[in-house]
């Protein structure tokens, strides 16, 4: 009994001193903060992608809470309900900022890119790059490994098998630039949405001549700057043999999108597409190898799963429909 | 015999196929590219136009930099344009456009056989003298030789390293080389030996050349303070660091260069090429490289000017064999598959190695079940499984503080991994990634 209470004394005295110590220590060295930064990062969307320029969504709330402008601070993901939630807290006038979206600008899709050279390395975009061209001649265009959708913390990018190129979900993208970064030809750009999520865009970066380009990409732009000649905003500018389109100047008359021999020039968001390019990148008949395979004890899509599973994924990074 | 103590693999040498073949001269082409960048640095600025007619050895582009080398013309003609071509892997590099006219030569060149041994050149001529003619090193990396040669201040060289080991498999045009050219390579040597202001130089070559160590040998005993060792059979012995610690027993540390252990390393290409300069005013315009096979029909040593289309060296070869999977430029441990033999030939290549279809695909990739060969294996001490870890998931300061900038390259990590994971790739993009960041680190300090 005695061994009890002995026990039970010593132990709660030592768990008092330590408490009063601690109690002391906390005050001693307490860091005052801003309690309106707990907030903040409260309505902060907590994906820490650091779309907004800064560390993480920490970081965001403690620029935000020290600025005296919300002007230039902007949570791409949360867009401008959550600003105007943040500058509620701080008693500042949220700035409307317009809304973007990441654009994929490469239309070499499989069948308008001749492979010239089968890729047998590491699956990386990153690395494909620094050693070689690609698997077609293009030196500018999208390899196809996926380091944009492996970068995208919100499923917004995914790599479309018939065309190997990789594809936006506009209603998931929050335009944090994080597959921006990771795109080792810098392929992929954060446009504004524009009105009604209507743009036109230039879906080409290669570089080359003309008849280079051409040679390696039938969607490439070839820099003959008819679009450029027909903008009655002149906001098309041909510069290193590839056009691209001014945001600010454009005003979606889409009247380049006709004259685009190539079908590079494309006007996104709209009801139905015009140019050649809606036929090439329209779902072509190729049949899938497990198709061609003829594996009849599974529905055809499941076919297809099963036989890209069992295909090494180093060694056909580019198309499903070429293995 | 000696090798160096860390790590290292023994693939199969398979030099059988182009081993003794004497080295051929490879024809004019009809047009010679010359690429502006052959060499690590800055691009050559052409300095002849559209129009021009240059002569075989004359200066076509001066060096862009420090870093830098000059670039010769392999061939006479008129300049037909300087444009981009495409390089061994589909991308665009700057190049003069040469169409060939005859085969005219820079009066000032010596183009006898004869063997000039004389040379009373104070070092700062010798050094200049390879400076002009272009000279990078032509083991594989094509770093400007003269750069090398002038030691940063308070470092002292003290023994030179010439480098005739080859250790890549199937590569043999050193080999060839040293037994064509033994006498030549010497004299390089002792001029190498004179711009330094040294007395030492050891001569690294491996036991499977056993001819060129014999022949090598027999000259040494003829030249003072030149001395041959025979190293052990063992990739990566050619890396500058491995070398030196084969040869003379000194380990460089991590992140100095091997001047700091008084060493200055040349390959036996090289210090050839040097011996031309110096001794017959003729610039670098060309090498020999191997171009070697299973199947290849005449695999063998060849004498090509730059410029020359390595398509046309192919024909020579016997044309490309049936069933070729991979072209490599370069041996097949270092060297990269090329998906262009349109290129023209240049300072870097070495060699031309055609891999059957069956040999050159990668083994399917699997999970890593830390056996650690890897480990072993690296010739620097590294941990390749973790590096090529890190560099996936980007913890590019953690690959930095496990020291992946001493990582040579050389495909040890991969060649032994038993899950068949492209270490290398991950590591060298990790390698490449960590040495922005510290360059972008050290220029925002100045």
């Amino acid at each position: 009994m005695n061994l009890i209470v002995i026990s039970l004394l010593v132990l709660g005295i030592t768990g008092i001193v330590a408490a009063v110590l601690l109690y002391l220590i906390a005050q001693k060295f307490k860091v005052e903060e801003d309690p309106r930064i707990d907030q903040v990062q409260e309505v902060l969307p907590g994906a820490n992608c650091g779309g907004c320029g800064q560390a993480g969504c920490r970081a965001f709330a403690e620029a935000c809470t020290k600025a005296s402008s919300l002007d230039g601070l902007l949570c791409p993901v949360g867009g401008a309900p959550t600003m105007e939630k943040v500058g509620a807290i701080l008693g500042l006038a949220a700035v409307a900022g317009e809304p973007k979206v990441a654009v994929v600008r490469c239309n070499g899709s499989c069948d308008a890119r001749p492979r010239t050279s089968e890729y047998n390395g590491a699956h990386s975009c990153a690395i494909m790059h620094s050693m070689y061209v690609g698997e077609s001649g293009c030196a500018f265009g999208c390899l196809g490994c996926g380091d944009c959708v492996a970068a995208c913390a919100f499923d917004a990018l995914h790599i479309n098998p018939e065309t190997g190129l990789p594809e936006v979900d506009e209603e998931k993208c929050t335009s944090c630039g994080k597959c921006v970064k990771a795109c080792p030809r810098h392929i992929i750009e954060l446009r504004y949405k524009g009105t009604d999520g209507q743009r036109m865009v230039v879906k080409c970066m290669n570089q080359d001549k003309g008849p280079v380009a051409k040679k390696n990409c039938a969607n490439a732009c070839i820099g003959c700057g008819l679009c450029a000649k027909v903008c009655p905003q002149e906001a098309i500018t041909v510069t290193n043999n590839v056009a691209y389109i001014d945001y600010a100047k454009c005003v979606v008359c889409r009247e380049c999108e006709p004259q685009c021999p190539t079908g590079a020039l494309w006007g996104m968001g709209f009801p139905e597409r015009l140019t050649k390019a809606a036929k090439t990148a329209a779902p072509t008949a190729q049949a899938t190898p497990a198709a061609e395979g003829g594996d009849e004890k599974f529905d055809p899509a499941i076919a297809a799963q099963i036989q890209a599973l069992k295909t090494p994924k180093a060694v056909f990074p580019h198309c499903l429909h070429n293995a | 015999m000696n090798t160096f103590k860390k790590g290292g693999i023994h693939p199969k040498d398979n030099k059988i196929y182009s081993a003794h073949q004497p080295i051929v001269e490879c024809g004019l082409p009809k047009q010679a590219i010359i690429p502006l960048a052959q060499h690590i640095g800055a691009p050559a600025k052409p300095i002849v136009q559209k129009g021009d007619k240059v002569k075989v050895g004359q200066l076509i582009a001066e060096a862009g930099g420090f870093v830098s080398a000059n670039v010769h013309s392999g061939v006479s003609g008129v300049v037909n344009k300087i444009d981009a071509t495409t390089d061994a892997w589909g991308l665009r590099m700057p190049a003069i456009f040469i169409d060939v006219e005859g085969d005219e030569w820079v009066e000032e060149i010596d183009r006898s056989s004869d063997v000039i041994r004389e040379c009373n050149l104070e070092p700062k001529e010798i050094i200049d003298r390879i400076a002009k003619a272009g000279i990078v090193g032509l083991g594989g990396a094509c770093f400007p030789t003269h750069v090398k040669l002038c030691p940063p201040p308070g470092q002292k060289a003290e023994v030179l390293i010439v480098n005739g080991v080859e250790c890549e498999p199937y590569l043999t045009c050193d080999h060839q080389l040293m037994l064509e050219h033994g006498e030549e390579i010497m004299i390089g040597i002792q001029i190498v030996m004179r711009a330094l202001g040294i007395n030492r130089a050891v001569i690294g070559i491996e036991k499977n050349k056993p001819d060129a160590i014999a022949r090598m040998q027999e000259l040494a005993q003829k030249t003072l303070g030149v001395e041959v060792k025979a190293l052990k059979l063992k990739y990566p012995q050619g890396g500058e660091k491995q070398l030196i610690d084969a040869c003379i027993n000194r380990q460089v540390a991590s992140g100095a260069l091997p001047i700091s252990v008084g060493a200055v390393v040349d390959n036996v290409a090289t210090i050839y090429a040097i011996y031309e300069a110096v001794q017959k005013h003729k610039p670098l315009f060309s090498r020999v490289m191997t171009v070697t096979g299973k199947q290849v029909a005449k695999p063998g040593n060849y004498l090509v000017r730059f410029g020359t289309p390595l398509t046309q060296v192919v024909e020579l070869a016997g044309g490309v064999p049936e069933g070729t999977g991979k072209i490599i430029g370069g041996g097949p441990m270092m060297g990269r598959a090329m998906n262009n033999i349109d290129m023209p030939a240049h300072k870097r290549t070495s060699g031309l190695l055609f891999l059957p279809e069956e040999e050159s695909r990668r083994g399917i990739e699997e999970n890593c079940i830390r056996c650690g060969k890897c480990v072993s294996a690296c010739p620097m001490g590294l941990e390749p499984y973790l590096l090529s870890r890190q560099s996936e998931l980007q913890m590019w300061s953690e690959m930095e503080d496990h020291h992946v900038m001493d990582c040579i390259e050389c495909g040890c990590c991969q060649f032994t991994c038993p899950s068949h994971r492209p270490l290398l790739d991950y590591v060298r993009q990790g390698k490449a990634t960590v040495g922005g960041i510290l360059r972008a680190r050290a220029a925002a300090k100045k």
